[in-house]
């Protein structure tokens, strides 16, 4: 009997050949997504002397921890970055997901009489926006949240996509007549939605955060167009800012006596290399969860209503 | 009128859930609407606010649109977010589309796993880190490919300011981000594939490459189609990011490198032609609606419940 499965088995594969062609081509695919980040790894493990001697390189003659050291040591920007960040998308997951489960929830509600109004609300700024510097304008002038951390929660916390796969999850996964009993039993809507609706909804949700929390952790966007407050800088802008900086004395190095005191005050190349790891590793150590979610969101979002 | 409070009283409830993410729309979505119209004008600042600048700002007409079109900017922007997109449309649907047939086709799923895992690596991080990636790479003295070349004896090539290489760096650099990511979701409609369509065929005497071309890869062109419109509607917004961090802002890269985005970018917070700009990314608001409502079109002609609407 097994003999026959494993028959029917081999037939529906590909040869052996053929099979170790195919596997050599997605390992090398999958090396080659991974190897940036390895790379980057043994930079910053790399002692600083055998790095301005030799470059960049995949064994380093003299591996050193001096890098994660100094960057701990000397690390208040580091620390105040990563606090920003870390208040940023929990506060800013957390207002996204009130504001986007209400929505889409509201708009998935037969019962609703301007459900199809909200839905379309939602639908144009999808199709038009009034781009950047419209934004920036409301944002800073009229808004008035130029350097303050709303600047990097606000215009993040809503997106018509999202709320179009929150929407389509919620009416396929909450059956109507379980509503219906929530209803007849005398439940208003907003207690439907807090104790039927959301505990069933909770994969969509998670999936929802997870896309959020990615897009609050990876910004930078938000943070060149409205911080200028050093204190306020999240991580990814941080990082930006240490490159930038040096690009800048480099290019103004015929004021040498001044540039290289500059360079001397800004991290080397392996501290950088390190803060890179360092605002890396939530992401590597938080990517079973994401994985697992964007699949599930990616095949959700697939069913439309 | 007094049905209309009734009705607004009946649902109540509802509209309390919708308000937040109203409020949200109206000042980040409507409002920036209606500020296009300083494409019109000759942007001044004026520090009673967002209403007295746009009021108090002298009206242009199409001066701004005239200026933005006389320039050779408009053209390489274009060119560029054109060339670009097109390039990654197709690379990246011939090789997502590749990928998860190769990983669908693996005979030891704990590996197609483990090879998924890490192509999907790329797309969790930001393009401020792949810019320090590419920089590893890059360097002029420092970076693994002049080291490599130098074992050949080649001179090191000054990768950041040599605008040749960029249009191959960028695409490679777009598809290394994204394909793992887009395999992922082809790779979820082969696993839909009814399974008894490939026995039928076997039985048929069927080879795997003609039950890949008449079974996998018709079952997959309704999503293709859909996936490839809906790109196309985007045809004309570039992924900043990109465009932005990965060149490093390199001023000597810009023929090959600037995009819309980065023009209008460049636009607000460098060169401070506010209605230049403006104008520019009207255009492309502009020129995106109509691409995205003609794909959306077109996407409801082939499959309706794919449409965006």
């Amino acid at each position: 009997m097994a003999n026959i499965i494993r028959k029917k088995r081999d037939f529906h594969n590909v040869s052996r050949g053929w099979n170790i062609v195919l596997n050599i081509i997605a390992g090398l695919f999958a090396f080659i997504c991974v190897f940036p980040f390895l790379f980057v790894v043994i930079i910053s493990l790399t002692d600083e002397k055998t790095l301005a001697t030799n470059g960049y390189q995949l064994i380093p003659a003299k591996w050193s921890l001096d890098a994660y050291r100094y960057v701990f040591e000397s690390g208040d920007a580091l620390l105040r970055s990563y606090g920003v960040t870390i208040v940023v998308t929990l506060v800013g997951t957390l207002i996204s997901l009130i504001l986007i489960s209400l929505y889409a929830y509201a708009i998935s509600r037969k019962s609703f009489r301007y459900r199809n109004f909200f839905n379309v609300f939602a639908i144009i700024t999808m199709l038009f926006n009034g781009g950047m510097i419209p934004t920036y304008m409301v944002v800073s002038q009229l808004l008035g949240l130029k350097d303050t951390l709303w600047a990097l929660i606000l215009p993040l916390a809503m997106n018509a996509f999202y709320i179009m796969i929150l929407r389509t999850f919620y009416s396929t996964s909450v059956p109507e007549p379980i509503i219906e009993s929530g209803r007849i039993d005398g439940a208003d809507d907003f207690y439907i939605f807090l104790r039927i609706v959301l505990p069933l909804s909770l994969p969509g949700l998670a999936t929802i955060g997870l896309f959020s929390t990615l897009g609050y952790w990876n910004d930078w966007f938000n943070a060149l167009l409205y911080i200028d407050d050093p204190n306020l800088v999240p991580l990814q802008s941080m990082l930006m800012r240490i490159e930038n900086s040096i690009a800048f004395i480099q290019q103004n190095s015929a004021n040498s006596s001044l540039s290289m005191t500059a360079l001397q005050s800004i991290p080397q190349d392996t501290a950088r290399m390190a803060m890179v790891v360092l605002a890396t590793l939530p992401i590597i150590f938080a990517y079973p969860f994401f994985q697992r979610y964007f699949v599930q969101g990616l095949t959700v979002g697939a069913v439309k209503e | 009128m007094a049905t209309f409070f009734k009705n607004l009283i009946k649902n109540k409830v509802m509209l309390f859930m919708v308000l937040p993410g109203a409020i949200w729309f109206f000042f980040f979505s409507y409002l920036p609407l209606a500020g296009t119209v300083v494409a019109f004008k000759e942007y001044r600042f004026n520090r009673d606010g967002f209403w007295a600048s746009i009021t108090s700002s002298k009206w242009v007409g199409w001066d701004n649109f005239k200026f933005l079109f006389s320039t050779n900017d408009a053209y390489t922007i274009t060119r560029n977010t054109l060339l670009y997109n097109i390039a990654f449309i197709f690379l990246g649907l011939i090789l997502s589309v590749a990928m998860a047939i190769l990983l669908s086709e693996l005979v030891n799923k704990k590996m197609a796993k483990i090879y998924q895992t890490g192509m999907f690596l790329p797309y969790f991080l930001s393009w401020v880190i792949v810019g320090y990636f590419a920089f590893s790479f890059l360097s002029m003295d420092r970076g693994l490919f002049n080291q490599i070349l130098g074992w050949f004896g080649v001179e090191p090539i000054s990768w950041y300011s040599e605008p040749k290489y960029w249009p191959f760096i960028l695409i490679f650099v777009s598809m290394w981000k994204s394909v793992g990511y887009n395999s992922v979701v082809y790779l979820a409609s082969i696993m839909g594939i009814d399974k008894s369509l490939y026995e039928a065929a076997m039985i048929d005497g069927a080879s795997k490459w003609q039950r890949i071309r008449h079974i996998t890869i018709p079952m997959l062109s309704p999503i293709i189609t859909i996936m490839t419109l809906l790109a196309v509607g985007r045809i004309f917004y570039a992924d900043f990011g990109l465009f932005y961090q990965v060149p490093r802002d390199s001023g000597t890269l810009y023929s090959v490198t600037n995009v819309i985005d980065t023009y209008v970018y460049r636009g607000l917070k460098t060169t401070g032609e506010i209605g230049m700009s403006a104008a520019a990314g009207l255009y492309q608001s502009v020129v995106g609606f109509v691409l995205v409502m003609v794909s959306n079109f077109i996407v409801r002609k082939i499959d309706k419940d794919s449409a965006l609407f």
